[in-house]
């Protein structure tokens, strides 16, 4: 039968992708930049993170020394944030600086970043000549995977929420310090009315580019640990093309579901992720194709719900109203 | 002057009309840049010299003449795609759902072809055209409709089509597959070749590339020189405008959305009929958010999209036979093609703005 406690760590493992993904476009979407370069910035930041772990590893190999739990986990998160920095400010660079069209550059953003990590995931070994048969970093993963000692002895309740790696916390974190930032702080405010109406702001004394980089790059490194966790802690260190998926624009489509506040995200992404694997729970005998309509419902509800805010044109629930707009303050 | 305030090095200036020549060498002096990065990229990861790079990437688009049709065919694919979205774009209707708007076009011309094997062929194909243009057509206006009902977003709606039509093929894949568990259909009808595009002076990809070159000169027509496309730029141009002039904006978001799903799904039809024979849910291979750039590149203009989707497509097919004489990913040319994006993004910039030194102000 249904057994809501193993069910329920599955959907949260799930869930943090999406649920990094969808708190950094939230935060860059504020700032009035639609960056649809999400899932090619979670490809890089994930690779980034293989990189950086697989040199390490080698490194230890080489001295045949244990890996050090505190470098094993630092050297991976430092590459990943440096990675998705790095196609943020490309993002931010052309869209602000250069103020091209949103839409294009992230889309260009995603078929470099999807294609830059499935590359050097499918190349590595290839190009450092090293000698191993796959990129299986269970050292790493080791790392990323510490929990706490007395979670198992908890019964259900430890094990449905105190039974996982620390990147789950740490997301659970930045969520809900995100809402707060944007929600109650002078810089959230300011941010917000970038978002909604950057030439106000302008006049207002608001340094209108300094704070759309700021959210874009934020937000990208955000998006990028979403791709390190998924590889560290889900993939158990190991990569495999392709297998990161959707789940970028799934992240993309949570935003619009939580009408742009983090902090119900996090418990949205936790239903995504039950949506996204709830096709392994639903007996179907022996039809396995309906499994594939299931895996379509995430989609249908989002497109529900965006018709749904569109629809009541409640204020607090609409997108940022320059969400797609280029700013020029000289073309007003 | 306040001592304290920070002089920018320099400021922006919006440029006029400029020059033609001045844009073409703006456009080719970023090309140039792209293809450096590219080629020095190369050469760092194979080791290749940066003429070797080139020469490579030649052959592996003309190096047989098997390399050239299938060169041409996956200009040809990419360009009717980019064709199929334009009109959108041109009324600043943000359709990123190409993808699927191809593939649902794929999924029906496939379902017809796959139960109904036994009708005449030519009949068949008609058929199979006709469901993959309606089948796409539908796909294109339901997030019209509500664009012009509600004003939904019609980026984030069209996105979330993609995968709805990624489902339902994926689904079919599974109900039809061939053998039971494989995943895949196969080839559909081969031995009796029924719904297949028959070949033209024995070239399997000759009748998709006159059909898109066709397509070609329709669409710049259609844009020029009729009143809907004049419709459509002024919608593009100002939705109040067109209002007050007295066109139905919502009329003409939805009818165009129709025009350009029924597009792809004919190039969705093509990719059925003419090539593959069967459904997968990689058949449009992103090339439904690549079409986008290749439009986005070349101004919504039907002709220079020939010119930017040769560009892609010669990269893709270059980074291609580079990638697999290295014995490296695939991938490759995802990389290659991003790069020359950015580039060809980023030098609109300078089309339209120019740099201005702050001291020549100062001066006068």
């Amino acid at each position: 039968m249904f057994d809501i406690v193993s069910f329920f760590p599955r959907a949260v493992v799930q869930s943090v992708p999406l649920l990094c993904g969808s708190t950094g476009e939230t935060i860059t979407e504020k700032s009035g930049n639609l960056n649809l370069g999400i899932p090619g910035i979670m490809y890089v930041g994930a690779i980034s993170g293989v990189i950086g772990a697989f040199f390490y590893e080698q490194s230890l190999k080489a001295a045949d020394k244990p890996i050090n739990t505190f470098l094993g986990i630092l050297i991976p998160m430092v590459c990943c944030l440096i990675g998705s920095l790095v196609m943020g400010l490309i993002y931010s660079f052309l869209t602000v600086s250069l103020r091209a069209n949103q839409n294009v550059t992230g889309l260009a953003l995603t078929t470099f970043g999807v294609g830059f990590g499935n590359f050097f995931g499918g190349s590595l070994i290839k190009l450092t000549g090293s000698e191993v048969p796959s990129i299986a970093l269970s050292a790493t993963h080791g790392c990323f995977v510490h929990k706490l000692p007395f979670a198992k002895n908890l019964g259900w309740f430890g094990r449905m929420f105190l039974n996982y790696g620390f990147l789950v916390y740490i997301s659970v974190i930045i969520a809900f310090v995100a809402a707060y930032i944007l929600r109650h702080t002078r810089h959230g405010l300011n941010l917000r009315a970038v978002g909604e109406n950057p030439a106000t702001a302008d006049a207002a004394g608001i340094n209108v580019g300094r704070y759309k980089y700021f959210a874009t790059c934020i937000g990208s490194m955000i998006a990028g640990l979403g791709g390190l966790f998924y590889i560290m802690d889900y993939a158990s260190g190991v990569w495999s093309n392709e297998g990161f998926g959707d789940r970028g624009w799934l992240a993309i489509a949570l935003v619009i579901f939580t009408i742009w506040r983090p902090n119900i995200g996090v418990f949205a992404s936790i239903l995504f992720g039950a949506l996204y694997i709830l096709y392994l729970y639903i007996p179907t005998g022996a039809n396995q194709a309906i499994k594939e309509f299931y895996k379509m419902i995430p989609y249908v509800v989002t497109i529900i719900v965006l018709v749904a805010t569109s629809m009541r044109k409640k204020k607090e629930n609409q997108p940022p109203e320059s969400l797609g707009i280029p700013y020029f303050r000289e073309e007003r | 002057m306040n001592k304290k305030t920070k002089t920018p090095f320099f400021h922006i200036v919006k440029r006029g009309e400029i020059p033609l020549w001045q844009s073409i060498a703006i456009h080719i002096g970023a090309l140039v840049l792209a293809l450096v990065v590219c080629s020095i990229l190369t050469t760092l990861i194979t080791g290749l010299n940066p003429i070797k790079v080139y020469a490579t990437m030649f052959e592996g688009n003309f190096g047989t003449e098997r390399k050239t049709w299938v060169m041409l065919h996956a200009l040809a694919i990419l360009l009717g795609i980019s064709l199929a979205l334009t009109p959108g774009y041109k009324m600043r209707f943000w359709n990123i759902g190409g993808e699927g708007q191809v593939l649902i076009g794929c999924m029906a011309s496939g379902a017809v072809m796959h139960n109904h094997p036994e009708i005449p062929n030519a009949l068949l194909l008609i058929l199979m055209l006709v469901a993959a243009m309606a089948a796409g057509a539908i796909w294109g206006m339901i997030p019209a409709f509500f664009k012009a009902k509600w004003n939904t977003n019609e980026t984030l709606f069209t996105l979330m089509m993609n995968y709805v039509a990624i489902q339902i093929t994926a689904y079919f894949t599974i109900r039809w597959e061939v053998p039971k568990g494989s995943g895949k259909i196969g080839v559909i009808n081969q031995n009796t070749m029924a719904g297949w595009l028959p070949k033209i002076a024995d070239q399997q990809y000759l009748l998709t590339i006159i059909v898109v070159a066709a397509l070609t000169i329709f669409m710049y027509f259609y844009l020029k020189y009729s009143k809907q496309g004049y419709e459509i730029a002024v919608v593009g141009e100002s939705e109040r405008t067109a209002r007050y002039v007295g066109i139905k904006v919502e009329h003409v978001f939805v009818r165009t959305m129709a025009i350009s799903g029924a597009l792809c799904g004919l190039i969705g039809y093509l990719l059925v009929a003419g090539s593959a024979h069967t459904i997968t849910t990689t058949l449009s291979g992103g090339r439904g958010f690549t079409g986008v750039m290749v439009a986005w590149m070349a101004k919504f203009n039907p002709i220079l999209m020939i010119l930017t989707s040769f560009l892609i497509a010669f990269m893709g097919n270059g980074a291609q036979e580079i990638a697999s004489r290295f014995y490296l990913n695939h991938s490759f040319s995802d990389i290659l093609t991003g790069i020359i994006i950015f580039f060809l993004i980023g030098c609109e910039f300078f089309v339209s703005y120019k740099l201005e030194h702050n001291k020549h102000r100062e001066e006068a």
